[in-house]
């Protein structure tokens, strides 16, 4: 139960002058965390084994917006089917899109796999790209610059302080970075196996190379026809794994996982999917040793 | 210019096709070889220099000067001229086939004087729905659901404007919607988890109220989810008598309370209150003491005040919907209606009070045990309540039918996608007295276009 600890609760509260922060992903909770300290009381939205396409507009989250002054969320669609009803139910005229209450992460870096075709016969595509942007470490400063320079808008009285926590958090994770790169050296070039088209930020930051998907198209439930193709193209290219998101079914991935004489490997995708992963560093540095654990056959 | 004409010589080619000899179109299909050569180079070396300004940016993503967000956010994609501002269009387009022994337009029994909207035999092209909506200004954003009629008429199903941005936990709607009361009314057929309303939906509100009116909604500022609604309206759906005057023709109040339970479970509780005064309201086909064949009309003037309570526990384990989740809710509504009938307008024509107090009540489970396929059981139960007629109609009208209409209902859908829908239903109903039926329905549901909204 410990791992479900750091999901649905208010990291901090009773600081009545603090900023109400509503956060969709735990992610963005953390890295506010890391930016705002007790200047914020942060409330995070969903938790790491929830699948962020599939979270209802739940009575909870209504109220939980209706007082936030800043909304952080991935954005390039990833939470189209609940986060706009939630901010026109929350009747609060800060946090609409385009207000500086409103906060898209997604907007601050490079996207991948933005679709040539939009069209649903491809799936659960989105038009912006793969919003999935959290699981590659080097995203987090150009959104985490951007999300202190809201937090100074919101709060000009704190700006500096703002400032020095963002100096601290940039320092630390580019030092992490360095860390995390060179663990994963042995990564680079390693074919591999997803079950959602969940990583593209991480592979092309570890250079592993994403053979094929267990989905057949992005959000549709793998069948067992497709597995089974799947199979035939790891017969021919062998991988090294098949690594999934923490908040998905582990079926496919083992059904795959025993036929090809690979290991399945969950990976936490956000803050709180492992018991790892507690805060965003811990996200990485569990991210990557569950991926050399899989390298070496574990 | 060599392509633009190449390009207009492969669009217009079937026109003149008849005029071509062989050589034509050789050279044709020459043209039009070079000029798919030409984009293929051109679109390799887009997604080549995609491929070098990725990798960049990866390695940019070291350095953290404010540049970068800054070049970052100019790079997104880019409004798509006078196209970006189309509102979000989807359409559903929805089918059902239903079989039943019993005729389904015989309505409950002692319910011949509330709403009948009776299910349909054989295959039939449910209600194909076309949903319009966008921001209108940054104060407001405008809905409109069209609903497009088998048999080939259009109807505005709903066509409102939602205020934006106001503050304080303020929404107000007006036009026409879907009135907030109960759990069930504000969800569009689609959105369904049976074929079918329950029996209590179909007989007190005619399948789900519809009102051209305004509504104000208010959102304590607490943790917990606390609701405050009122409308006044027109009094367009029933049990509402529209008519055309000055003021409102019928209110609602309606409040709402919900929160999580850890992260498993969400539940939301409501009451809703709703008044109209009818006028005039006609029900043919009623039943009476006499036994006249095939009823009698009648006409009701006076009060109608119906009370509700509604209920829903969601269960997800770790609150993961995609995966397995169950549904438990239910919903109770009490309608009193006191004023005067008209007994047998084409005939006797007598007038005396009338006063009865009507309810009905539904439990309903839906439980998705994998993904994609989900499982329901339903119960329904409506009390016709004893009626009391004046003296000059004691001996016409039914005042006690003695009998309680009652129903249960087992469906299984399946989901290729999120946007596709397969139900099968089959339905014990006895809502009837003396004409038990088995009822089979078998239905698709698909979304086309804008993300649909998960509401709770």
């Amino acid at each position: 139960m410990k791992k479900f600890l750091g999901l649905f609760l208010l990291l901090l509260s009773g600081n009545a002058s603090a900023l109400n922060l509503f956060a969709c992903e735990p992610e963005w909770g953390a890295l506010a965390q890391e930016l705002a300290g007790d200047k914020a009381s942060i409330y995070i939205a969903t938790n790491a084994l929830q699948d962020p396409h599939h979270v209802e507009a739940r009575p909870s989250l209504i109220a939980r917006a209706r007082r936030a002054d800043l909304v952080a969320c991935t954005g390039a669609e990833l939470e189209v089917a609940w986060l706009p009803v939630v901010l026109r139910e929350s009747g609060n005229g800060n946090i609409t899109p385009g207000k500086p209450g409103y906060f898209e992460a997604a907007r601050y870096v490079t996207m991948l796999e933005v679709p040539a075709r939009l069209d649903r016969a491809e799936g659960d595509v989105h038009a912006a790209g793969n919003p999935h942007v959290q699981t590659s470490a080097h995203n987090y400063l150009p959104i985490a610059q951007a999300l202190s320079a809201r937090l100074s808008e919101l709060d000009p009285g704190n700006a500096e302080f703002y400032r020095t926590r963002l100096n601290v958090f940039v320092q630390k994770w580019q030092t992490a970075i360095a860390r995390w790169e060179k663990q994963a050296a042995p990564l680079k070039g390693q074919p591999i196996l997803v079950q959602h088209t969940a990583f593209p930020y991480l592979g092309a930051w570890l250079g592993l190379k994403e053979i094929a998907a267990l989905e057949p198209k992005p959000g549709m439930e793998p069948s067992v026809a497709h597995l089974s193709k799947v199979l035939g193209q790891v017969q021919q290219q062998p991988v090294k794994m098949v690594i999934r998101a923490a908040y998905q079914p582990s079926r496919p991935s083992e059904w795959i996982a025993e036929r090809a004489h690979i290991p399945a490997v969950a990976l936490p995708f956000s803050v709180g999917g492992t018991d790892g992963a507690k805060d965003l560093f811990g996200l990485f540095d569990d991210t990557i040793a569950r991926l050399l654990a899989g390298l070496d056959g574990k | 210019m060599f392509k633009h004409s190449a390009l207009f010589v492969a669009l217009f080619a079937p026109l003149a096709a008849h005029a071509a000899t062989d050589e034509d179109l050789r050279a044709i299909r020459a043209q039009i070889e070079q000029l798919r050569s030409d984009y293929e180079q051109r679109i390799a070396q887009l997604e080549q220099r995609l491929r070098q300004a990725e990798a960049g940016s990866m390695k940019a993503g070291s350095d953290t000067g404010q540049a970068q967000a800054a070049t970052q956010q100019a790079s997104l994609p880019a409004a798509r001229g006078e196209g970006a501002f189309n509102p979000a269009v989807s359409l559903i387009l929805g089918g059902t086939y239903g079989q039943f022994r019993q005729d389904p337009a015989i309505p409950a029994t002692g319910f011949a004087m509330a709403a009948h909207i009776p299910p349909e035999r054989g295959f039939n092209l449910g209600e194909s729905e076309l949903g319009i909506s966008a921001n209108i200004d940054p104060h407001f954003r405008g809905t409109a659901t069209l609903a497009l009629d088998p048999a080939g008429g259009v109807s505005v199903e709903n066509a409102y404007i939602e205020s934006l941005g106001l503050s304080n936990g303020f929404n107000l709607k007006f036009g026409r919607f879907f009135s907030g009361l109960g759990y069930l009314n504000e969800h569009h057929a689609h959105a369904w988890d049976f074929v079918d309303q329950p029996l209590v939906y179909r007989t007190l509100w005619g399948n789900q109220l519809g009102e051209d009116g305004i509504q104000v909604k208010w959102l304590a500022p607490t943790d917990t989810f606390v609701e405050l609604g009122a409308e006044i309206a027109k009094g367009r759906g029933f049990p509402g008598t529209e008519r055309a005057k000055n003021g409102a023709g019928a209110g609602v109040l309606f409040a709402h309370a919900g929160d999580d339970i850890g992260a498993d479970y969400s539940w939301r509780i409501g009451a809703s209150l709703h008044r109209t005064r009818r006028v005039d309201a006609q029900s043919d086909g009623v039943p009476d003491l006499p036994g006249t064949a095939g009823g009698v009309s009648n006409l009701f003037n006076g009060d109608s005040q119906t009370a509700g309570l509604d209920f829903i526990l969601k269960y997800a384990p770790n609150g993961n919907i995609k995966d397995t989740n169950l549904k438990l809710q239910g919903e109770y509504f009490r309608r009193k209606e006191s004023g005067m009938l008209t007994y047998d307008i084409a005939a006797a024509n007598t007038t005396d009070s009338y006063a009865v107090t009507q309810s009905g009540w539904y439990l309903q489970s839906v439980y998705q045990f994998m993904p994609r396929w989900r499982v329901g059981l339903r119960y329904d139960q409506l009390d016709p309540g004893v009626a009391l007629a004046g003296a000059a109609n004691a001996g016409n009208v039914i005042g006690d039918y003695g009998y309680n209409p009652e129903r249960t209902s087992l469906m299984l859908d399946y989901s290729p996608s999120e946007f596709s829908r397969l139900r099968m239903q089959v339905a014990q109903d006895k809502s009837r007295q003396g004409l038990p039926d088995t009822q089979l329905f078998l239905q698709y549901v698909m979304s086309l276009g804008a993300h649909g909204a998960h509401r709770f």
